[in-house]
């Protein structure tokens, strides 16, 4: 058993949680899996394969309950869970992060100052390939942009899995939702659907923590973490939100301060 | 079966070009970045070759996402409804489906035709050329003959094309629409003769029973095995969505003052709205009821009430799924438990 295993075998063995969040091998490599049992804790996997963001799951009480869980994570999920801490959507006194280091060794986080700590001296890193594709959109003119994601939003059958994947989309009823009456058009049309990654995006805004859950889980290829990444770089330079990392002053969607300035409504 | 031709590949590509040159609306898998999706076709080099399957099922051009029902306009007391003409839907060839996914018409046929005669996917059906490819290639998540299907299976197909090594074909008339089509098309052909299609076809593994999964699942409704299945699954609508036969859909209106227009589009029996009573009260509160649903839905529901099951065994939920939620895993270990 790896080192993982061995530390999630012993909580589990303990008592110190109920449930260790990891993966095991899947039928297309490694996928989600909840572990109960100290017996099954041989089947945890963390390599570099397990790109899927775990935290998705703290956030679903009906999942999780009241007990103690422990997570596997890679840094998009550590980072996550800073964010969703920042929200006060985590009870520190409930959660227990494990995580693999660069050596292999497996590290335990208690506290989330802990996780801030090790991710002060491991910055995000967006994909270089991800970055030529924002910087070849900011290229073009409006129209050729507006041209090009609509021509993406046409395959868009509005699954919702880029909601469903994102851990920091966890309102218990999303605004596409609210049907009493109806706010988003809920069928799937170029104009609704990019209405919806509107949405999305605008909420997502200073939050994204850039794990791309949302580009893998889109079943038709949009490469729609495109329009939340460039959305971090717009606010490093607006409000200087430095990406990846919760911001103190605090979300940028919903602070509002007396002396913000206006003159940008015309 | 009406007539076994034998075709090059020259024939082949020629075939289709003069389709396409034709100006009928032929629609066939391409590539498209990373995926492999159904696209009206310009021309023959176009057709995807190195792939199982197509990301997405063909079922939309009989159910589209989204579709209008009608269009009112009111004046006063006065009210003006308009519906669509459903005489102007063209003619559709669709190349190179496979036949899981034909084999997805006929439970969709079964549920637009169960207790309402349903004009708008049965006109749209109508219109449909399906000139199935069997398969010669198979994958993990495929299992189409334990679903009494099969990747040389013609049922519904109005012609099969069977490519050999060579890249000749082997050509399977099967309909009136299929030869009519043959007629009109195809320049160049010969008598089959020898040819054995089952000696190229894909070998797909049987990997469970469906009449004993059929009987396990009478009495699974309150087994624990939903609950373990479904903890992973993130609710989305991926699988239904790629489904050659899931069905439901929602009505919506798209009401601008005096005058709409309303819509039946997608829906999913995995998203939680799906069975929100408007007193608030959800019968399906938790994924695993939902993920039973759909499960018996398919392959318990079904069979009894349009004697059709559910499922294809395309495998494209599988693949589709961002969280691996497998269903041949799934029901395999339905068939096997207890």
């Amino acid at each position: 058993m790896n080192n993982l295993g061995r530390t999630a075998a012993q909580l589990l063995e303990e008592k110190s949680v109920a449930l260790v969040l990891g993966f095991e091998e899947g039928s297309k490599g490694p996928r989600p899996f909840f572990c109960r049992k100290a017996e099954d804790a041989g089947r945890l996997i963390l390599d570099e394969r397990c790109n899927h963001n775990l935290a998705t799951y703290l956030t679903k009480k009906e999942l999780i309950g009241t007990d103690r869980v422990a997570l596997t994570a890679h840094l998009p999920a550590l980072r996550t869970i800073l964010q969703l801490s920042a929200e006060n959507q985590l009870s520190e006194d409930r959660l227990i992060v494990l995580t693999t280091n660069e050596k292999g060794e497996a590290v335990r986080f208690d506290r989330f100052e802990e996780i801030s700590q090790y991710l002060a001296d491991r910055p995000l890193e967006l994909d270089p390939s991800d970055q030529k594709l924002i910087a070849d959109l900011r290229k073009m003119t409006r129209e050729e942009r507006w041209n090009f994601w609509m021509a993406e939003m046409n395959k868009c059958v509005k699954c919702y899995a880029c909601r469903a994947a994102c851990p920091l989309c966890y309102c218990t009823r999303c605004v596409v939702e609210v049907n009493c009456p109806q706010w988003v058009q809920s069928w799937s049309a170029p104009l609704t659907n990019m209405e919806w990654q509107i949405n999305r995006v605008m909420h997502m805004a200073g939050r994204c923590v850039g794990c791309g859950a949302c580009k893998r889980a889109c079943p038709v290829g949009i490469p729609i973490h495109l329009l939340t990444q460039s959305m971090m770089e717009d606010l490093n330079n607006e409000f200087g939100v430095v990406p990846g990392t919760p911001n103190e002053a605090g979300n940028v969607l919903s602070t509002y301060k007396v002396e913000d300035k206006e003159n940008f409504i015309k | 079966m009406m007539e076994n031709l034998h075709i090059s590949k020259r024939g082949l590509e020629k075939w289709l070009t003069q389709m396409i040159e034709a100006d009928m609306h032929v629609f066939g898998p391409v590539h498209t970045s990373e995926k492999v999706d159904f696209q009206r076709l310009t021309s023959s080099e176009e057709v995807a070759t190195d792939y199982v399957q197509t990301t997405q099922s063909v079922k939309r051009f009989a159910f589209p996402k989204a579709e209008v029902l009608f269009s009112y306009q009111k004046n006063g007391k006065e009210t003006t409804l308009e519906e669509p003409d459903l005489k102007q839907i063209p003619e559709t060839v669709l190349w190179k489906v496979r036949p899981c996914d034909v084999a997805g018409f006929a439970p969709l046929s079964g549920i637009f035709n169960w207790d309402y005669t349903d004009k708008f996917y049965n006109a749209r059906r109508e219109k449909l050329i399906l000139i199935s490819f069997s398969c010669t290639t198979c994958d993990e998540a495929c299992f189409c003959t334990s679903v009494h299907g099969g990747p040389g299976n013609t049922a519904g197909s109005d012609i099969q094309i069977t490519e050999l090594p060579d890249g000749s074909v082997l050509v399977e008339v099967l309909t009136e629409k299929g030869s009519s089509i043959v007629k009109r098309f195809v320049t160049e052909s010969e008598p089959a003769g020898e040819w054995v299609k089952e000696n190229y076809l894909a070998d797909v593994p049987v990997r469970f029973n469906r009449e004993e999964l059929h009987q396990k699942l009478a009495t699974a409704f309150d087994s624990s095995v939903w609950k373990e299945q479904s903890e992973r699954c993130l609710g989305c609508g991926v699988c239904a969505f790629v489904c050659p036969t899931c069905a439901c859909f929602d009505i919506q209106e798209d009401a601008k003052g005096s005058s709409g227009r309303r819509i039946r589009c997608w829906d999913s029996c995995g998203f939680s709205l799906f069975t929100l009573h408007t007193s608030g009260h959800n019968p399906r509160t938790t994924q695993s009821a939902r993920w039973r649903q759909r499960i018996l839905h398919k392959f318990s529901y079904m069979p009894d009430r349009l004697n059709q099951t559910g499922c294809t065994g395309c495998g494209r939920c599988s693949r589709a799924c961002p969280v691996d939620m497998n269903i041949l895993e799934h029901l395999t270990s339905i068939a096997n438990h207890g």
